[in-house]
């Protein structure tokens, strides 16, 4: 597993990206790397297309992940991975959501949401790992653990190891929510390989 | 928020600021919010010991700032780079008093316009204004450079603005913890040469503010915020701020002159630098601000002939531009459906202009907001959106140059905070100097765009604690307004009926448009019903459709598929309602003709 890496995550905004950036960065932190993330507020959070970069390494400077260069991306909506594509490198790994949430254009009826939209990450020999965040979540009791269920997926492509991210858990999420996310974050770990 | 047992944060920029603030004893800061710096303020607000308050505008903050800082305090002004528009007033004679206490600005410039309506560089301020300004890398920096800034700001007898962006504010990396420095006492001190600024006295203090430039210029050449990272290869980088880190990335081994203060500039650490390179490289974002300041220098530089001078840089950029072999191949994006932001389900925005939308013969000007979304289709009504407050104004001077031929067609449209930030005297003019204009306030009870921000009509200060409301019918009637009505825009065909009604009568009026924000956390928790779709009685006329509400999607059918589910064969598809999504506004009932939309009394 690599020393240094850049961790993109994006998806519609009220999905619990920053929650998820913000659990993994504690993680990598924990771990003991040093650790930038960015994040954009205001406008884009209306219903848009959201991201944030991670990066972490022994020293990191930018805050930015550089096109080409997203080690891995964990998409919380179909589309928007496949938005992110620019970012990736054959050797990405993409973590997404089975879940569609429809554009205003398609919501009108101007546009189609694209049909196996994902083959095209899949055609360029990308690794996609599509996870239905919701059912893992379901199957703990919490749909609103579906983002912590993402980050469990993700993991597995991190050399942090799953307890560092347990404990992170109880760093950045509410007391009374810590037990259901931890079974969330472990059930959606076990979901990549099921 | 703490990652281990020892001093160590993981904080924002913004988060950073707040801290270096307290940790500086800042007494009185005053603000306007505005993305990115929004979160300075109410960050603040949390420490002890620290009064902080949402002001009205920008300028109103940093005179509050300024007072503060006359009475002994260290003092702290935020807003974003439009803001410092706003507050220019004050600063250019500011620099000329100087200050008691520390008076810091933090200016937040926004290259990209994630959320701002232009991308101006505020660096240009500092000189036109002659002031110091600091610009911080990083989180960790930005909170060393505020404590940094008070120092020099009482040591130079001159505010002192540090400039973020963006990718300052909102990065979140590892900040140390320091202690709070003692906190001034204040007192009155009258000086009335040194404050009061008739041509006089100002004559005097302009002398001081060129001493005092000079002197930050000799400090410039040895603050340690200014150094030289020595590499190797031909070429040499001046830089600063967050292109800083580019540089880094891209180029890890070539000597970098960092700037940390970006004026006044070390001129002859520059010009040694310089010396000892073959070419030097300027990266900087948007403005070439230290490029031309070095090529007035008459030192030898590139910059803006290689840098993009528009938008956000970064480490790639950066690459492309000047080392382009390292550039290997990139996935081509694919075209895709936009998601562009849109108003919330429920929104009350929605109603009131879903009214201007079915009146098309009407300029909308409109202005800075949620409220902007209004431009977007669906809905497409706003015609023009310049600046805070301008709403109001350009519908008057619209008026004034259309004569009768505008009668009946010209709406300004804005929300309560900011008719409050700058609409308030625009529309004293329009009352002064007559007008058949017709004024929209979209009241949602907050300051919904930066993230729900209290103001001086939502009735809590910036703590939440009880404030006094203002009464904005009270206020349009003490102007002079004669015609002010009060609309519940969730109300679709009562707000279509107001809205004709008053933009066709030949007074000026105002309609307050009434509701609140359903992301306020009282709305978040209120029981609301739910609405669903009769899909027999849809008879697909997507009136409901062109709300644009992301709750109601519309699915397209053929004609076998339509006759398949018992509509005509003409039928082209229907409109369903996500009931997860749904707000429960009931806009959606009020123009469906068909009976198609039905309450279902439930909690969402």
């Amino acid at each position: 597993m690599r020393q240094s890496g850049n961790i993109l995550f994006s998806g519609v905004g009220g999905q619990g990206i920053l929650l998820a950036s913000e659990l993994t960065a504690h993680a990598q932190l924990m771990a003991g790397y040093d650790v930038k993330k960015s994040e954009v507020h205001g406008m884009a959070q209306r219903g848009g297309s959201v991201e944030a970069h991670l990066r972490y390494g022994e020293k990191v400077y930018s805050p930015l992940i550089e096109l080409g260069a997203a080690d891995i991306l964990v998409a919380f909506e179909i589309l928007e991975a496949v938005r992110y594509l620019p970012y990736l490198h054959k050797d990405s790994a993409v973590v997404v959501n089975t879940q569609k949430i429809l554009p205003p254009a398609v919501a009108l009826g101007k546009a189609s949401y694209p049909e196996d939209i994902l083959d095209e990450l899949r055609s360029r020999q990308i690794n996609v790992v599509a996870i239905d965040a919701f059912a893992v979540a379901q199957s703990v009791g919490e749909l609103r653990a579906a983002n912590v269920a993402m980050v469990g997926a993700m993991s597995n492509f991190l050399a942090v190891s799953p307890d560092v991210f347990l404990q992170a858990i109880d760093k950045t999420i509410k007391k009374q929510f810590c037990d259901v996310n931890k079974k969330a974050f472990v059930a959606g770990r076990a979901a990549v390989y099921a | 928020m703490t990652f281990d047992k020892e001093t160590k944060l993981w904080l924002s920029g913004n988060e950073a600021i707040a801290l270096g603030a307290w940790e500086a004893g800042v007494r009185v800061a005053s603000g306007y919010p505005g993305t990115p710096s929004t979160e300075i303020m109410g960050n603040l607000g949390q420490y002890e010991g620290v009064y902080t308050e949402w002001a009205p505008n920008e300028k109103v903050g940093l005179e509050v700032a300024l007072g503060a800082s006359f009475a002994g305090a260290r003092a702290l002004a935020t807003m974003k780079h439009v803001g410092l528009n706003v507050a220019a007033d004050p600063l250019f004679t500011a620099a000329y008093t100087g200050v008691r206490g520390g008076l810091v600005i933090i200016n937040a410039d926004d290259p990209q316009m994630h959320s701002s309506q232009n991308e101006q560089d505020n660096r240009n301020y500092a000189y036109a204004a002659k002031l110091p300004m600091l610009e911080p890398s990083d989180p960790a920096e930005a909170k060393h450079m505020v404590t940094r800034a008070y120092s020099l700001s009482e040591q130079l007898d001159t505010p002192v603005i540090i400039r973020i962006t963006t990718r300052i504010a909102h990065v979140k990396g590892v900040v140390e913890r320091g202690q709070r420095a003692e906190v001034p006492e204040t007192s009155i001190e009258k000086v009335p040469a040194k404050l009061v600024m008739l041509p006089g006295n100002a004559r005097v203090r302009r002398v001081a503010v060129e001493k005092r430039m000079a002197a930050a210029r000799e400090l410039a050449e040895t603050m340690p915020e200014n150094r030289i990272e020595p590499g190797s290869g031909r070429r040499g980088f001046v830089t600063s701020g967050v292109a800083y880190n580019y540089v880094k990335e891209a180029f890890p081994e070539a000597p970098v002159l960092k700037l940390g203060m970006v004026w006044p500039l070390p001129e002859k650490m520059l010009r040694d630098f310089a010396a000892t390179v073959d070419e030097l490289i300027v990266v900087e974002e948007l403005d070439p601000f230290l490029e031309t300041h070095l090529k007035a220098m008459g030192i030898a530089c590139r910059g803006k002939d290689l840098i993009p001078n528009q938008g956000e840089l970064n480490s790639f950029i950066v690459r492309q531009a000047l080392a382009p072999e390292t550039i290997g191949e990139v996935f081509a994006p694919l075209e895709l459906p936009m998601r562009p932001p849109n108003m919330c389900a429920g929104c009350p925005h929605r109603g009131l202009f879903y009214g201007l939308s079915r009146m098309k013969d009407v300029f909308v000007s409109g202005d800075i907001g949620c409220y902007t979304l209004g431009f977007l289709p669906p809905l497409s009504a706003m015609d023009a959106c310049v600046c805070m407050g301008a709403s109001i104004t350009m519908a008057h001077g619209m008026a004034k140059a259309l004569g009768e031929k505008g009668r009946g067609r010209v709406v300004a449209v804005l929300g309560d905070s900011t008719f409050m930030h700058s609409g308030m005297t625009g529309l004293l003019n329009m009352v002064y100097n007559g007008t058949y204009a017709t004024v929209i306030i979209l009241d949602n009870r907050t300051t919904a765009m930066t993230g729900h921000q209290d103001n001086p009509a939502s009735g809590r200060s910036i703590l939440g604690e009880p404030a006094p409301a203002l009464d904005l019918e009270a206020l349009c009637r003490a102007l002079g307004v004669q015609r002010v009505v009060v609309v519940n825009p969730h109300d679709v065909e009562v707000t279509r009926k107001v809205l004709k009604e008053e933009i066709e009568s030949p007074d000026l009026s105002v309609i307050i448009s009434r509701a609140p924000c359903v992301l306020l956390p009282e709305e978040l928790k209120r029981k609301k019903p739910v609405y669903f779709t009769n899909l027999a009685n849809c008879t697909g006329c997507t009136l409901c459709v062109q709300m644009g509400c992301p709750a109601i999607s519309w699915t397209p059918l053929t004609p076998e598929e339509a006759v398949a589910r018992g509509y005509r064969d003409k039928q082209k598809g229907f409109a369903r309602i996500n009931e997860v999504q749904c707000n429960g506004c009931g806009q959606c009932a009020c123009v469906c003709k068909f009976d198609a939309i039905t309450r279902r009394e439930e909690n969402s």
